[in-house]
């Protein structure tokens, strides 16, 4: 599929700000947030900015984003639509909440509004990754992973990011650096597990089911001789993506070390080190990991393979 | 409403004959040319005399090897040309994954259609769709997709054998047959009976209202037809009178 950057930020970026909500929230329910109005302000803005810049984002590549209103209606059956609808709603709990722990006069509804706000956050998320889950079209996303992925990640990268800046202002989120150790691992071993059934699975449909041609006979090959285009027509470019796939080890090496591990070691260390001032390496932590989720978001669209090229000679998909 | 019909009044669809095709690519060129003034019209096309030339189009023509191996055991080897279009599916997930209820399918006739008006370009139906049956036209920003030419098939204005869909109308084969699937006595109905229509990809569970017909198979053996046996010619005259002397 064709890595589009517009969905690419928006997943990644509007995940990072729903699991920085989520591990506020967290916080919050267990009246652990520290009262610094500037990190309180800078955390909220962060995690709204990103969910609201990916949500921007995600109207970019629509044809009529004027339109895009419209997408609230369907959610009786279109993930794309609850998702919409969930992401909406979404602000309502979390604005509450920037509002009452800004103000720290407003400290008790902060405790349950926090909370009140993991499921929102949540919800989104699961929306987001059952628009993939949902297309039985393409294997590498139609699959019990997919769900996982997405819902271990954003609040990974939320945590991360949110380590980061109480590492910027100076404030102590107890077992925060240990929570996400926890959530890059958890991260690591779903996307693991993802790679590894998408590397040793394809999806059922063959070039010889697509041409209604399985069923005559034992064995029958059906090799593509000529395409209908002498170029690359929509549905070539949008769903017959296949510069990455040469690369995808190397990147996916990359997606390992940047986004799981070098976070992971750079977090821990700053903890099991006798050295406080050592908290602000959450700081090129949460950096090198936006980079490498980057990368695993990017994988995650280039080696999808659509069934329909099975049609222009693809042997599997 | 992206939400499907439980059922629809018709089953309008197509039966295309993989046997009868020879991929002159006539129902490709007469659906660009109606579709692109009728329903869904324009299909734009870009760079259309230059290099990377693109376009939208409804109908597109693939040529394939098909190798398998007859009844006696040998291998076989044949040219098959497939045309490729909206297959109206009973289920298409292409409707029910659209966000604004611009895909619907009609309860009439089971028309799988697009309403421009509504549609934001996400492109999220041509993801679902296996048939690569929707085309993104990045100058209107909108999908575009077959219409089974709901504007031809209805038209009152047209002679009435001219009632059917571009792509049937045009084929020099009769490759292409409309009619209504739904309906077990239809012609369309007893030719797929008869010659074993099949649906693509049918593990998708998409249910395809068109069918294709397989090519027939091919006959293992030639009728054994042996040549004359040599006689002995009967001499007669001159000829015969030696020949009979030489026998004594």
């Amino acid at each position: 599929m064709h890595p589009a950057f517009s969905v690419i930020f928006f997943t990644t970026a509007s995940g990072a700000g729903y699991g920085m909500l989520a591990t506020l929230g967290f916080y919050a329910g267990h009246d652990a947030l520290p009262q610094n109005v500037w990190f309180s302000i800078t955390s909220m803005v962060v995690a709204l900015g990103l969910v609201t810049a990916g949500l921007l984002s995600s109207t970019f590549h629509l044809g009529h984003p004027e339109r895009a209103w419209r997408a609230f209606s369907q959610w009786r059956t279109s993930w794309l639509s609850r998702e919409g609808v969930a992401a909406l709603l979404a602000y309502i709990p979390a604005c509450a909440f920037g509002l009452a722990w800004v103000f720290p006069a407003l400290e008790w509804p902060a405790r349950i509004l926090g909370p009140l706000m993991i499921p929102f956050a949540l919800g989104t998320l699961f929306t987001t990754a059952m628009i993939y889950r949902s297309l039985k079209t393409i294997h590498a996303w139609h699959n019990k992973w997919v769900v996982p992925c997405y819902l271990v990640l954003g609040p990974m990268t939320g945590a991360v990011f949110v380590l980061a800046l109480s590492a910027g202002f100076g404030v102590t989120l107890k077992f925060l650096a240990a929570f996400s150790g926890a959530l890059l691992a958890a991260g690591l071993v779903v996307k693991w597990l993802y790679w590894t059934f998408i590397d040793s699975t394809s999806a059922a449909s063959t070039p010889a089911t697509a041409t209604g041609l399985s069923g005559t006979g034992p064995a029958v090959d059906v090799k593509s001789v000529e395409w209908p285009h002498t170029e690359a027509n929509y549905v070539m470019k949008e769903m017959g993506f296949a510069v990455a796939r040469k690369h995808a080890q190397k990147l996916r090496g990359i997606a390992i070390w940047l986004g799981f591990m070098v976070p992971a070691i750079l977090i821990e260390s700053s903890v099991m080190l006798p050295l406080p001032q050592l908290s602000f390496l959450a700081i090129p932590a949460a950096v090198l990991m936006a980079v490498g989720i980057v990368v695993e978001r990017w994988l995650f669209f280039a080696q999808a393979r659509h069934v329909v090229t099975l049609f222009y000679g693809a042997k599997s998909a | 409403m992206t939400s499907l019909p439980d059922k629809t009044d018709k089953k309008l669809g197509l039966v295309i004959d993989l046997d009868t095709c020879v991929g002159c690519q006539a129902c490709v060129t007469n659906c660009k040319e109606w579709n692109t003034g009728g329903h869904m019209a324009p299909l734009t096309d870009l760079n259309a005399y230059a290099a990377e030339a693109d376009g939208v189009w409804f109908n597109r023509v693939h040529t394939y090897e098909v190798t398998g191996s007859s009844a006696c055991g040998a291998s076989t080897s044949r040219t098959m040309h497939f045309p490729r279009s909206c297959l109206h599916c009973e289920k298409p997930d292409c409707v029910t994954v659209c966000p604004t209820g611009a895909s619907y399918k009609r309860t009439s006739d089971g028309i799988v259609l697009v309403n421009e008006d509504l549609c934001i370009g996400c492109k999220l139906c041509s993801w679902a769709c296996p048939y690569g049956a929707r085309e993104f036209d990045v100058f209107e920003g909108v999908m575009k997709k077959c219409t089974l030419c709901v504007d031809r098939i209805y038209n009152e204005n047209l002679p009435e054998e001219d009632r059917v869909p571009a792509c049937v109308a045009t084929c020099p084969t009769g490759a292409r047959h409309f009619g209504d699937l739904g309906d077990p006595n239809s012609a369309v109905s007893k030719l797929v009976a008869e010659r074993g229509g099949v649906d693509l990809m049918p593990e998708m569970g998409y249910a395809p209202t068109n069918k294709y017909l397989p090519p027939r198979p091919r006959k293992d053996t030639a009728t054994s037809v042996p040549a004359k046996e040599l006689t002995p010619v009967a001499a007669t005259g001159f000829l015969g009178w030696v020949d009979k002397l030489l026998s004594r």
